[in-house]
């Protein structure tokens, strides 16, 4: 096939379930390629010669590789070239920002004018994760010589995750320290399960627990054992706590009853099952009307899960306009279908309560949109005298997380920003204490799964030098020479 | 896992069991709490430390069968074992060394009180306690509690122990005789905190409460346990659970507490009518 005809083939749609259906079941809503909606996707791609798509990648997945082999119907190769560089496709095929990295530089979309028209690298990678799973079998990775050094991983989330997998196959013995009594972090208790099912999270911790990882659950450090003794015991240690620490807006009524912040909501939904309450114990609160306040991906997820509790109306209220929506356009779009009422450009200035306590409404000013702030995005300017009251049964907070501050104030050693985050060497994830390494969200703030999985990447393959050559001071230029005789 | 050693009637609905937890048991101080969950669709609920036995290597844990999970607890024997028990969570008490302190404990607030009042009288402090209840079966450590303190005063509502009245009026008739107090301690019901502290107050006592909002994670995620304390809002889980209770919104505190009554009302309901128990502990079908 040339690549005039490639070109010709309209991208292969994702079967979906109808959202009238979906906003009263929890099933997940892309219901996947068959094998053969994937080998017509995969044709797609040209093969370029310089693989832009790559350069867009935070793990550097080699994507037109994989294409190539789900094209000539080799899935098992396309998942062993998959999981060379990530070992969570499953994950990141559902929950990537694509159209942001990888299908933002495709050469198709490029043509075609339109990212959304890019090959569907996301939609080929969940494919091939989930042919993987469903033929049940699995391929353990080539042995190798125990290194006899143990490495201490903090918090199962996708950072942490991603290290454990990589520094195991180098041959350290690798223990993850887990604050819940589930591993995956932001992707167990946070992204609900229409969004991403929870047994796929758990086959790849499972995964890496049969490679060989060991996980501790219940263990908060700092607390349950003193970070010292962490450092002491290990040959390395990875801090990956993530961004759990909410922000609230800090206007009047915040404490009302009944508003709550995203992470307590999708908590209780997701990790805790309240969806299944009086048969999982924890209660979460229910409205007729519920109102979000954010424009990310997170208040997408509690718009989309207030419907699935039974509200009649979900609203999210934004105090930007559409454009300027951190969310990803197919959640925009997933909620928009479902029936979530988008308010634009509206901001609470205090909540009101009844005489129980409970939250009744919410006082909204509306914006106008301004000349642009350090974010690039034009800011949001409050309308004098526009201030209007808006009921509703329940509010949820969904403005964002701060890194989580319960290891660093364990921590006195460690170096942090202003605003919290653990300052790290780029390059290498070293933190200011020897022997200490960071990565994802408790160094980003609240980002995304795979940038904390690209964090993990480059933090695993620097820890991997330290154990190995004991050098801290300059690990990073050690790396680079590294890289230049590999290649 | 994590094992029950040991499991003890204290008084009607009141249960003292000893869980198998080492680390915690190594790194808990007084005033740290954990978070309990009892089985696969459990909740997450947060109980203060009472005791430690680190020979053992057991924590202490006193409970009150008040809904679904504290009740399923209770149904519970020795030998058995729960899936979660996460600890010691947040800041512990801050022991110093201050002259004469005042530890006021009203019902199962008495439990997380024994560890604060037995560290404080170690250091050096003069210790009274207070231990306040309904009815005498409802008080319980009083021989703990009478060690770990210089001087010890019950009451009672009825009238069935010691003092008839309520602690507050215990506090009053001390420092109507005279005794000064340099620092209070109260733990126990928020409404009992909220009168002790408008009366520790007026005298000039401070106080220290220990605060036992809902919570879910207990480790700073999710903004359930959020107190007001002055003109801050604080996460009791790990900012405290320790506040100056002079302070505390105790009425935002109890609203708080009253979110889940509703439902925490259902699931009760429906798991009694399940296994036929009523809320005094005891089996009245034979399910388990």
């Amino acid at each position: 096939m040339n690549v005039k005809e490639r070109l010709k083939i309209p991208p292969v749609d994702m079967p979906e379930q109808d959202p009238e259906e979906r906003v009263k079941n929890l099933d997940e809503v892309p219901l996947g390629y068959t094998p053969e909606m994937a080998m017509l996707e995969a044709k797609r791609c040209i093969q370029c010669k310089t693989a832009f798509c790559v350069e867009g990648c935070p793990v550097g997945i080699d994507i037109p590789g994989f294409i190539k082999l789900i094209e000539i119907g080799d899935f098992k190769g396309a998942v062993r070239k998959m999981k060379e560089r990530n070992l969570l496709p499953a994950v990141c095929g559902r929950v990537c920002p694509q159209e942001e990295q990888c299908q933002l530089f495709c050469s198709i979309g490029k043509v075609r004018k339109d990212p959304c028209k890019s090959v569907m690298i996301g939609k080929l990678e969940r494919f091939i994760a989930d042919w993987e799973r469903e033929q049940g079998e699995f391929e353990q990775p080539p042995s190798v010589k125990p290194s006899g050094r143990r490495v201490a991983v903090i918090g199962a989330g996708p950072a942490g995750l991603t290290v454990a997998g990589d520094l195991i196959k180098f041959g350290h013995e690798v223990i993850v320290f887990e604050a819940l009594h589930k591993a995956g972090g932001v992707l167990v208790y946070g992204i609900p399960e229409f969004r991403l099912p929870k047994k796929i999270v758990q086959y790849e911790v499972d995964y890496l627990e049969k490679i060989g990882v060991e996980f501790r659950y219940d263990h908060v450090i700092g607390k349950t054992i003193p970070v010292r003794k962490i450092v002491d015991d290990f040959d390395a240690v990875f801090i990956g706590t993530g961004a759990g620490l909410p922000r609230f807006m800090r206007v009047e009524g915040e404490n009302l009853l009944g508003v709550l912040s995203a992470n307590e909501y999708l908590t209780r939904a997701n990790l805790m099952k309240a969806y299944d309450f009086p048969e999982a114990d924890t209660p979460i609160v229910k409205g007729k009307k519920v109102i979000t306040v954010g424009g990310g991906n997170v208040a997408m997820d509690c718009a989309r899960t207030a419907l699935r509790m039974g509200a009649e109306r979900s609203l999210i209220v934004y105090r930007r306009a559409e454009e300027q929506m951190p969310a990803r356009l197919e959640e925009i779009h997933h909620a928009r279908e479902e029936g979530v009422e988008f308010h634009l450009l509206q901001n609470p200035v205090r909540l009101l309560g009844n005489e129980k306590g409970w939250v009744s409404g919410a006082e909204l000013i509306k914006m106008e949109l301004g000349e642009p702030d350090s974010s690039g995005r034009r800011r949001p300017v409050p309308i004098e005298g526009s201030e209007f009251i808006e009921d509703t049964d329940a509010l949820i907070v969904a403005i964002g997380n701060s890194p989580n501050p319960l290891v660093p104030n364990c921590f006195p050693d460690l170096e942090v920003t202003r605003w919290g985050g653990i300052v790290v060497n780029e390059i290498t994830g070293q933190t200011s204490v020897p022997g200490v390494f960071a990565g994802g969200d408790i160094v980003l703030g609240a980002a995304t799964v795979i940038l904390a999985m690209g964090h993990g990447r480059r933090a695993a393959r620097a820890m991997n030098l330290y154990l190995s050559s004991g050098r801290w001071v300059d690990l990073d230029k050690a790396l680079d020479l590294c890289r230049v005789e590999v290649h | 896992m994590y094992q029950i050693l040991h499991k003890e009637k204290l008084g009607p609905d009141i249960y003292l069991y000893r869980f198998q937890a080492p680390d915690i048991a190594r790194y808990r101080k007084p005033g740290q709490f954990v978070i309990v969950r009892i089985n696969e669709n459990g909740e997450r609920i947060p109980i203060t430390i009472a005791d430690v036995d680190t020979e053992e290597s057991s924590i202490t844990l006193i409970v009150q069968a008040v809904g679904k999970t504290t009740l399923q607890m209770a149904q519970m024997k020795k030998g058995d074992s729960i899936p979660t028990l996460t600890g010691p969570l947040g800041e512990p008490t801050h022991i110093e060394k201050v002259g004469r302190v005042l530890c006021v404990g009203g019902g199962i607030g008495i439990a997380p009180l024994y560890p604060v009042a037995g560290a404080m009288k170690d250091i050096g402090n003069h210790v009274t306690t207070i231990l306040g209840a309904r009815s005498a079966n409802l008080i319980i450590l009083a021989d703990l509690m009478r060690e770990s303190s210089d001087e010890l005063i019950i009451t009672t509502d009825d009238g069935t122990e010691g003092q008839k009245g309520l602690v507050t009026d215990a506090i009053r008739n001390l420092v109507d005789n005279g005794e000064k107090f340099d620092q209070c301690i109260a733990m126990g019901p928020p409404i009992m905190m909220k009168f002790v502290c408008i009366l520790t107050e007026k005298l000039g006592i401070p106080t220290i409460v220990s605060l036992n909002p809902i919570m879910v994670d207990g480790t700073g995620m999710c903004g359930c346990c959020r107190v007001t304390v002055g003109d801050e809002v604080k996460f009791a889980c790990i900012d405290g659970p320790e506040f100056d209770g002079h302070k505390v919104d105790f009425d935002e505190l109890m609203a708080r507490l009253a979110t889940y009554r509703a439902e925490e009302k259902e699931a009760l309901d429906l798991y009694s009518s399940e296994v036929g128990c009523r809320l005094d502990g005891t089996l009245e079908g034979g399910s388990r």
